[in-house]
């Protein structure tokens, strides 16, 4: 009902811009790129002994957070989206992070144990 | 100017209502609300599997593990078959956007021909993973249950790394995460019937607009995001 007074302010983009089918086709060739380097380093560099299991996690979860961001920004559309949306998204998984910390270092800290005993 | 003119003035910030702030449809903020409170289940379950793998001495090799594909080898061939799975799931969430795209330009016929597209590919990525399931299952693996501890040596790097808790961790685990996961994918694929349906009936022409297309386009691109970190934690790491 309030349609009309949509602004147009911020970026050129509003509700009705979508991906382009050159750009959807170019988010997914860099999708398949990431996953390809991920089967290198697990198939090639780690059996090789190029890199060892701990470099390779790192750079696992490094490419991993970068495909989340391909998907959420362009598949997902959030870049597109205002940054009240963006932020209300995106701030909360401060929680995750909290949480992940928390239960890494009592994991790692139940390893010591069972190896003490 | 008086003070009554003053009140009178219509605020015209974002905030000041009258107006949707994110500019956003309803329907499509409850699915990205609902889609945060999901990731949030997700990670849960994931921050579980982490915290066990951190306190085991050893873990069941991801590589020596999965590591058949079914009908061309039965071993030898390390994640080419978790492989296809990811490119599947990839490829139907390409064809996903391709028809949010076309329901922007309110085209009902390449929307029901991309719609149909994501809709085999979800079928397709069921099937590979029921696949996985039963030849885990076969192999000895299930909720509560462990090959023996001699066979367990084949799923180990070294032989004298077996723990049957970690064993045991990893199939309660994998058949949780994976299963929680291919539930969703098999919500997504209903409800991508269901849109389809109703794209087919015409539902969506008569009102002028393919927003539904979008907020199951959300859902189905989520699917997608968790198997990224379900793919990682379980076959890569």
């Amino acid at each position: 009902m309030s349609e009309h007074s949509h602004s147009t302010e911020g970026h050129g983009h509003d509700d009705h811009a979508g991906l382009s089918k050159g750009k959807i086709w170019k988010v997914f060739g860099i999708l398949l790129l990431i996953t390809v380097i991920e089967f290198i380093i697990a198939l090639v560099f780690i059996p090789k002994g190029y890199m060892t299991q701990h470099v390779g996690n790192y750079i696992y979860i490094a490419l991993t957070l970068l495909k989340a961001f391909y998907i959420v920004a362009y598949f997902m559309h959030l870049k597109y989206e205002k940054l009240g949306l963006q932020l209300a998204l995106t701030v909360s998984f401060v929680f995750i992070i909290y949480f992940i910390v928390l239960m890494l270092i009592e994991g790692g800290f139940l390893n010591i144990h069972m190896m003490n005993h | 100017m008086n003070a009554v003119s003053q009140l009178d003035q219509v605020k015209t910030g974002p905030w000041n209502g009258g107006r949707s702030p994110w500019s956003v449809e309803y329907g499509k903020i409850m699915m990205w609300f609902f889609l945060l409170s999901d990731a949030f289940t997700f990670s849960s379950l994931l921050i579980y599997y982490g915290a066990q793998r951190f306190s085991k001495l050893t873990w069941p090799a991801p590589d020596k593990v999965f590591q058949s594909i079914p009908g061309i080898a039965e071993h030898g061939a390390p994640l080419v078959f978790v492989g296809i799975m990811t490119f599947i799931l990839i490829m139907s969430s390409v064809t996903m956007v391709l028809a949010v795209e076309a329901g922007h330009r309110r085209s009902k016929k390449e929307v029901i021909g991309w719609m149909i597209a994501t809709i085999i590919g979800g079928f397709m990525f069921l099937g590979c993973q029921a696949i996985e399931w039963t030849h885990l299952h076969h192999d000895g693996f299930w909720w509560g249950q462990i090959p023996s501890a001699e066979e367990l040596k084949h799923f180990f790097l070294k032989p004298e790394d077996v723990s049957l808790i970690a064993a045991q961790q990893f199939a309660n685990l994998f058949f949780t995460i994976t299963g929680f996961h291919g539930f969703h994918v098999f919500s997504g694929v209903i409800i991508n019937i269901i849109i389809l349906i109703m794209t087919i009936n015409g539902t969506f022409e008569k009102r002028g607009h393919y927003l539904m297309v979008e907020k199951v386009g959300l859902y189905w691109h989520f699917v997608d995001l968790v198997w990224v970190f379900v793919f990682t934690f379980f076959y890569l790491v």
